[in-house]
């Protein structure tokens, strides 16, 4: 007992880590008194130092503390492109403008940036009930508090309200519905939960119900329509950088957790198939029901875009229908699906992360989040303004960008899977969000500035991030194949 | 047979706890959807967690869940409170800017 308790420590460095930098930060944030990002260098030592044991555990594939944990290959893939979200959110942090009135509690902001982290990477590799509600409560909790960071406006205030009545309510019907399922099933891990239903379980309306409910937990992390309408007001409320950390790595996490919950649970080993994926619970088609909320999330995401002023509503509403494009892989469940969602994953998170970067540096230069206040700045920022035409390029799936491949990729697993009425729904929604991104590309190029307009330039280590983000996603849309054998690699979970 | 019903009262069984549990689900549900007093709201997701945490312990002491789901409820207890102070925290903040908590008044964002 005490031989496994140590060996699991052991595989669970870099979440130690993690712990480890938090604390670290809070004595920190004690003693140094200085007015720069003291704070938010030590995070990002913490965070290279959990990138490194993480990469440390390629290869490995084994279920740690009981059970509780699974340190797998896919656990691995997520954490790193978790952390890499981070890395560049603590960068971003250094670099923001709304902010920076809040220097004296800065170390306060990091520290719950820590513990949002430390929640995300729980998340993805946590193989039991308890200790993915348990993440999960970490994750949002901490994000409540991150999304009403700047007290004084009145935006965000209001929204980190909305979000912590939303998600309060929502992770309270989850843990329903937990409850529920260890009910029938008599386990709390999902590996003998799956051994448990595949056994046959009598209460099977009691069951679906619970799992419905664990639906609507997992959808309102993810923002997947009907549970979506948190998204836009808290995106626009909160501080850019926690907007693209709610778009990017939360919903990494959430996806991570989704992925692994269902297929582990929900599957029929004797029978792997394509089909035989959803076959360990019976009465609804589950399939079908996560396909339709996919179906009216690029629906409802792409068309509520079109008129929208503010950018980052206008990137809430497009990660909701981008949340609709990755669930897509999830409703197929085969291994091709999953490659693809992970592809999908690692691009959005370059051309997402850009997209809300351009949009912080335009809010701290330009002092403006509306679109239509965006005319001419092609010509006074034409650096910022191309990249983000680029990102918005990629997000839309015009090659040659990252975008295109991940689109491909999805579409090309929902098509041999035969979804057909699927990814015409795609195709079409698709094209739709082609005209609300170009609209902000039209408005910064085809417009010329006032007069009296200064040119805006920016320094040299904005620029370092900017074309951190921007070369990965045009390099991604030309040359993806050792993406593609990560990805490919990273795909065995255990159990599934 | 009306022994049976009388004793089926007396001894109160797993069937018993589960719609004592899913009554306060309800309830909690419908003081978030019906109250606009933030504070009523809260008090209902409150519910709604405490609901839940009838649902483990019941199932912890009539099937083979055992300590688990114990376990499971301290955990919820503790999480419920995390969750109550951050969330009072927050409506206090929004009281001080708002001069209200009223959820229909407190609408900047929207669209």
């Amino acid at each position: 007992m005490v031989e496994h308790t140590l060996h699991s420590i052991g595989q669970f460095l870099p979440e130690i880590v993690i712990v480890s930098t938090l604390c670290v930060i809070i004595v920190a944030d004690l003693f140094i008194k200085s007015e720069r990002h003291t704070t938010g260098w030590i995070m990002l030592g913490g965070l290279l130092l959990a990138g490194y044991f993480t990469i440390m555990q390629i290869g490995r594939s084994e279920a740690v503390f009981y059970d509780m944990v699974a340190v797998d290959p896919f656990a691995v893939f997520f954490k790193s492109i978790l952390i890499l979200a981070g890395i560049f959110i603590v960068f971003f942090s250094m670099k923001s403008l709304e902010l920076e009135s809040y220097k004296p509690r800065i170390g306060e902001y990091y520290m719950l940036i820590a513990g949002m982290m430390l929640g995300m990477m729980m998340m993805v590799g946590s193989a039991n009930l308890l200790l993915m509600f348990l993440a999960l409560e970490l994750t949002s909790i901490c994000s409540y508090v991150l999304v009403g960071f700047t007290k004084s406006s009145l935006r965000s205030s209001e929204s980190s309200m909305k979000y912590i009545i939303y998600g309060a309510v929502s992770s309270g019907i989850m843990l329903y519905g937990i409850s529920l399922l260890i009910g029938v099933t008599s386990s709390t891990d999902i590996y003998t939960i799956n051994e448990a239903l595949i056994a046959g379980v009598e209460q099977t309306l009691i069951l679906n119900i619970s799992v419905l409910m664990i639906i609507v937990g997992l959808g309102f992390k993810i923002a997947i329509v009907p549970f979506h309408f948190w998204a836009p007001d808290v995106y626009e409320g909160a501080p850019v950088t926690i907007a693209a950390l709610l778009a990017v790595a939360s919903k990494i996490a959430a996806f991570g957790m989704i992925i692994r919950f269902f297929s582990v649970t929900f599957i029929d080993s004797a029978g792997v198939s394509a089909s035989g994926v959803w076959t360990a619970i019976e009465g609804i088609h589950w399939d079908l029901l996560l396909g339709g909320m996919a179906a009216l999330a690029m629906i409802v995401g792409n068309l509520t875009a079109l008129r929208q002023d503010n950018i980052k509503r206008m990137l809430a509403y497009s990660s909701i229908a981008h949340a609709g494009y990755i669930l897509m892989g999830l409703v197929i469940l085969t291994s091709e699906g999953l490659t693809a969602i992970m592809i999908y994953l690692f691009i959005y998170l370059f051309m997402n992360l850009g997209a809300f970067y351009v949009a912080m540096l335009f809010l701290n230069k330009a002092g403006t989040e509306s679109i239509e206040e965006y005319k001419g700045l092609g010509f006074r920022a034409p650096l910022a303004a191309i990249a983000l035409t680029i990102f918005l390029v990629s997000l839309t799936g015009i090659p040659p960008t990252g975008g295109l491949i991940a689109k491909l990729y999805i579409f090309g697993a929902a098509i041999s899977a035969g979804w057909i009425w699927l990814v015409v729904i795609a195709g079409i929604t698709t094209v739709i969000s082609l005209f609300y991104y170009i609209r902000v590309v039209r408005n910064m190029f085809f417009y010329k500035p006032d007069e009296n307009a200064p040119e805006i330039s920016f320094d040299l280590t904005s620029k370092l991030i900017l074309f951190a983000l921007l070369i990965p996603t045009l390099f991604l849309g030309i040359y993806f194949a050792p993406l593609l054998e990560i990805a490919k690699s990273s795909i065995s979970i255990i159990g599934f | 047979m009306e022994l049976m019903s009388i004793q089926s009262f007396a001894e109160p069984g797993l069937i018993h706890f589960l719609i004592v549990s899913a009554i306060l689900f309800s309830l909690g549900i419908m003081a978030v959807l019906s109250r606009r007093n933030t504070i009523m709201v809260l008090m209902g997701v409150e519910l709604i967690l405490n609901s839940a945490n009838i649902n483990f312990i019941a199932f912890s002491r009539f099937t083979e869940l055992s300590l688990h789901g114990h376990m499971i409820g301290l955990f919820v207890i503790i999480i419920a409170a995390a969750e109550a102070a951050v969330a009072l925290a927050i409506v206090l903040n929004v009281y001080n800017k708002f001069k209200t908590i009223n959820l229909d008044e407190i609408s900047l964002l929207k669209g």
